[in-house]
């Protein structure tokens, strides 16, 4: 029976990526310690949820990547669908409309369809490999137009955008013709003043702040100020664990979730940054390293989305966290507090290393 | 061939996809770089700089609290403004001993035991960083020996605090509703709501009436001051300020006069009127006696008066208007003749002979009427006059508990008017269904006999009845009632005016109404059971008394108000409109233990009639005088 199960562990999952992705988790728990202001029920909770997403990666890594393909329209359509009951049945928090209370517990369905988005993308235009014409492209679009205005709508700009980049990554990916990507790039910079009135005001607010904070020192620009200080006073080394005045004393908003990179920064320093960052570059090329064999379209699609929305969260929430980019609200992958983001990331590795243990065994499509 | 060249298509977007994935590669190299970039800036080059910011914390930003708005009656007489009072306010995290401290200060400061354990309150529910008021309202004299001992006490601080007034004192409280401390569930909501950062500062939220409904509009939006503070948290120079901006000015429908001249009416009577214009659904005036004084809810409100007001058997803190559930007694009867006039019965020529009693088949329970011995030959019309019970008995026998109930709930009986306030009751409709759900028991016809002359289950607020009568008034239209006319804008001074809202309409047929009406005015002449409030007056009134039971009377018994205990007295209860031809006002009130609807409530409407469409104020004693001529009455 254990022989069976580590066989299979060794099988199905890549030992250097596990052990690199475990380093990261272990920061983010003794950060979250730190950040929480030592509040232990806190990280047992996110360690909770870290053992329930390992738990899903295991499932999700010996799963043969063929049934992804297979079932990529039905999660889909199910993710779709709890999107919009957010809409109507969703629970209100901090202004927005984001979470379904399914009793037991709750879940963020603009969080599930990150890994449906993709999945459906890649699947559809795998499909359409051989015959492809520009169409296809546009109702590859559609695939994630459809649900990213339901998550803006919510409003959850940070998660609309990442689906928006990871949709983009796989038309690139797919080939799509730089004529189209550059008329693309036109085009949605002419629909700026529609989709800027189609903003809530404290969106816009966010968009203006971020090109003077000063603005407003009391709201969002406020965020950008305190962690600025947090993360400036780190200096090189930093101020030692739990010793970070700005995150201990209060001064630092949401640094459990968003801003928990600036906590982390201010008592590691410049140093604690580079090695962070280190951990996520190594995870990076190793996830690459290991699926660029994979022979099938719809494989190495998905794998090379995963990997590159990985990279997005991580840089979208540190340029914003270190004041580069609007306050959008994206937690930092594997670090931040919060169930369903941490177990979905930890569900999309699972399907990477899927795809590894399975690409001799994918046949060409 | 076909072989080679799929194989060749694969390899071709192999490598092609190998090539894209690879400029991407590239861009997240770029990217990173980026990151260690700025980290190099913020940690390295502006290292000090942050490094000072974060030791001496230099940069405080203090929140520049919005005044509150102001609320208006139509004709622009003021309910609520704010005024300026020095506050003595302690920060207990600048404080070592608080008790100590608060101790050495009595000699320069009086300090009652209320001012302290209000002060105790407060202190519990707030953070050790928060400004706390010690006391209130400090005089210029104890404002300036305070400043003039202000070194020895580190932490404590005079404050100049604008504080919420109402000039009118008990006027309209319930309607006006009150402020108070946000406690920790105004905390909670202020979270649920994202409004935290508009709420910096802000000690009071609307907790009552208007001020609780129009929070938002009412509070304004904070502003700030970034200031530069030395060690001590001084302030050094303003960096930055972006001033608060004012809460809108609301203009209530309500007339402050009629208003006025409603409440006085009431005398000591508890109970409730409300008075629509049924043509746009503008309240004119919102009364629930006894009344509250709200400024004493401001800042202190002792534990005592608090206990005081709760406990008392009076209970002024009910909202009567829209919480006071009361059996509509006879006031029911004009819309249950328009249900059965709807539905093609009981149409004249029909008619009864009232024997004083009714019986139903097969049973030998009487049904009395009010008036021992009948009143003979009785038509619809007559009916709703002289409030004949034995010819709605039958009618309603005949009509059906179900269609009685439909046709009721269309005029908005057991369910909210929706009228802009917080707490509304639905009151109570009865129906089989209902009685199932609630009892396990099923309905019984003698039910159905009692529901016909709103005895029984029914239950209506004020505000309900004062909706159906407005809609009755206007022709079966219903216009949503609302106690907001218009809200100005404190920035750009645009006023937004609210538009009437049709709610339904109910497509009643003209002559229906006309006879319901016809009987209405016949209730206000002589012959009808409330003559006095007609009498002289130079327009015409519609209307309808009705009596509601407080304690329930064995069949045999009779009634003697002089035999029983005040609060045992039945509630008095009348609806009126006017000019019947064309009306403006409807009305509809309680007086709650006061014996008969014509001789107590009905004199309270006339008055608000009289000044309403005449402009002219009727002296108690007027009115009280023709009241008189009813005493035989008793529906």
């Amino acid at each position: 029976m254990l022989k069976h199960l580590t066989s299979r562990l060794q099988k199905n999952i890549d030992s250097t990526l596990m052990t690199l992705i475990s380093s990261a988790l272990v920061v983010g728990l003794f950060t979250l310690y730190s950040a929480s202001g030592q509040n232990i029920i806190l990280v047992l909770n996110q360690l909770l949820y870290i053992v329930l997403g390992l738990i899903l990666l295991l499932i999700t890594a010996s799963t043969h990547p063929k049934y992804y393909e297979k079932f990529a329209l039905p999660i889909y359509i199910s993710g779709l669908l709890l999107l919009s009951a957010v809409m109507f049945a969703g629970q209100f928090s901090h202004g927005a409309k984001r979470w379904l209370n399914l009793g037991i517990f709750k879940i963020q369905p603009s969080e599930i369809m990150r890994i449906a988005v993709p999945i459906a993308m890649a699947w559809y235009l795998s499909k359409r490999a051989n015959k492809r014409h520009a169409i296809d492209y546009l109702i590859a679009s559609l695939f994630f137009i459809l649900p990213v205005m339901l998550i803006i709508n919510q409003p959850d700009l940070g998660t609309g955008l990442i689906i928006t980049a990871s949709g983009f990554y796989i038309l690139f990916l797919a080939g799509l013709n730089l004529k189209f990507i550059i008329g693309g790039a036109i085009g949605l910079f002419s629909l700026a003043p529609i989709i800027w009135t189609y903003l809530h005001d404290y969106q816009k607010n966010r968009l203006i702040i971020l090109l003077d904070p000063s603005q407003d020192p009391l709201g969002s620009g406020y965020h950008t100020i305190q962690s600025s200080i947090a993360i400036g006073s780190g200096g090189l080394i930093g101020k030692g664990w739990l010793n970070g005045s700005q995150s201990q004393l209060d001064f630092l908003p949401e640094r459990t979730t968003d801003f928990i990179f600036a906590v982390f920064s201010e008592e590691f320093g410049l140093l604690g940054n580079l090695l962070l960052l280190g951990l996520f570059a190594l995870i990076i090329g190793r996830s690459l390293i290991i699926t660029s064999p994979a022979k099938n379209i719809f494989t190495r699609l998905l794998a090379a989305n995963i990997v590159l929305t990985f990279f997005t969260y991580i840089f979208v929430n540190i340029a914003m966290v270190i004041g580069i980019m609007p306050v959008v609200g994206v937690p930092l992958p594997l670090i931040s507090f919060g169930g369903t983001s941490m177990t979905i990331i930890l569900v999309s590795f699972g399907i990477l290393m899927s795809i590894h243990s399975h690409k001799e065994l994918v046949g060409s499509s | 061939m076909s072989f080679i060249k799929n194989s060749q298509n694969i390899y071709k977007s192999r490598y092609f996809f190998k090539r894209r994935l690879t400029i991407l590669s590239g861009l997240v190299s770029i990217a990173f770089f980026v990151l260690i970039g700025r980290f190099f800036y913020l940690q390295i080059f502006k290292y000090d700089f942050y490094k000072n910011l974060s030791e001496n914390n230099r940069i405080a930003v203090i929140p520049n609290v919005p005044n509150r708005g102001l609320i208006f009656d139509r004709n622009g007489i003021i309910l609520a403004d704010n005024y300026f009072v020095y506050t003595l306010e302690v920060t207990p995290s600048k404080v070592t001993n608080l008790y100590n401290t608060i101790d050495n200060l009595k000699p320069i400061i009086e300090l009652s035991t209320s001012d302290l354990k209000q002060f105790r309150k407060i202190l519990k529910e707030s953070s050790s960083l928060d400004s706390i008021p010690i006391k209130t309202h400090l005089s210029e004299i104890e404002a300036a020996r305070f400043a003039a001992n202000k070194f020895r006490f580190e932490g404590i601080e005079i404050k100049s605090r604008l504080f919420r007034r109402y000039p009118k004192g008990t006027f309209a409280s319930h309607l006006i509703g009150h402020i108070n401390r946000i406690n920790i569930e105004d905390k909670e909501a202020i979270k649920k709501l994202g409004l935290e950062r508009n709420y910096k500062g802000t000690d009071f939220i609307g907790k009552l009436g208007i001020e609780k409904y129009y929070e938002a509009r009412l509070h304004g939006k904070t502003g700030f001051q970034k200031v530069e503070i030395d060690a001590n948290g001084h302030s050094v120079r303003i960096l930055n300020n972006i001033p608060s901006i004012e809460g809108d000015a609301l203009t209530l429908s309500i007339d402050a006069n009629l208003q006025e001249i409603a409440e006085n009416a009431f005398n000591k009577y508890r109970g409730a009127l409300v008075a629509i214009n049924p043509k746009n659904g503008e309240v004119l005036a919102f009364v629930s006696r006894p009344n509250f004084d709200p400024n004493h809810f401001i800042g202190a409100i002792d534990h005592d008066e608090w206990k005081l007001l709760n406990d008392s058997l009076d209970k002024p803190m009910l909202n009567r208007a829209i919480n006071g559930l009361y059996p509509p007694g006879s006031t029911i009867k004009p819309f249950v003749a328009l249900a059965a006039l709807e539905s093609d019965i009981r149409k004249p020529p029909f008619n009864i002979k009232d024997p004083g009693f009714f019986k139903l088949p097969n049973s030998k329970h009487i049904y009395r009427d009010w008036k021992p011995f009948g009143h003979g030959m009785v038509d619809i019309v007559m009916a709703i006059t002289i409030s004949c019970d034995t010819f709605f008995y039958g009618l309603g026998i005949e009509l059906g508990i179900h269609k009685l109930s439909e046709f009721l709930s269309q005029f908005g009986f057991g369910k909210v008017t929706l009228i802009d306030m917080f707490g509304e009751n639905a009151g109570l409709l009865p129906s089989p269904e209902w009685k199932q759900k609630r009892f396990k028991k099923p309905w019984y016809l003698g039910e159905t006999v009692i529901t016909s002359i709103g005895q029984g289950y029914t239950l209506v607020t004020p505000m309900q009845l004062g909706q159906a009568v407005a809609t009755l008034a206007n022709g079966g239209i219903t216009v949503q009632p609302r106690l907001i006319q218009s809200i100005q804008n404190s920035q750009t001074g645009k006023i937004e005016i609210f538009k009437n809202k049709t709610v339904q309409e109910l497509h009643l047929k003209p002559e229906h109404l006309e006879l319901v009406k016809e009987a209405m005015i016949n209730v206000t002449q002589p012959g009808g059971t409330a003559p006095s409030v007609g009498a002289g007056a130079p327009y015409k009134i519609a209307a309808k008394t009705g009596t509601a039971q407080v304690v329930g009377m064995k069949a045999n018994q009779k009634y003697n108000p002089d035999r029983i205990n005040e609060r045992h007295h039945d509630h008095a209860l009348f609806i009126a409109y006017a000019p019947a031809e064309d009306p403006t006002i409807a009305i509809a009130l309680v007086v709650e233990n006061g014996g008969h609807g014509g001789s107590t409530a009905g004199p309270i409407a006339r008055k608000l009639m009289d000044y309403y469409l005449l402009k002219k104020v009727s002296s108690n004693k007027e009115v009280n005088k023709l009241s008189t001529l009813e005493s035989e009455y008793h529906d």
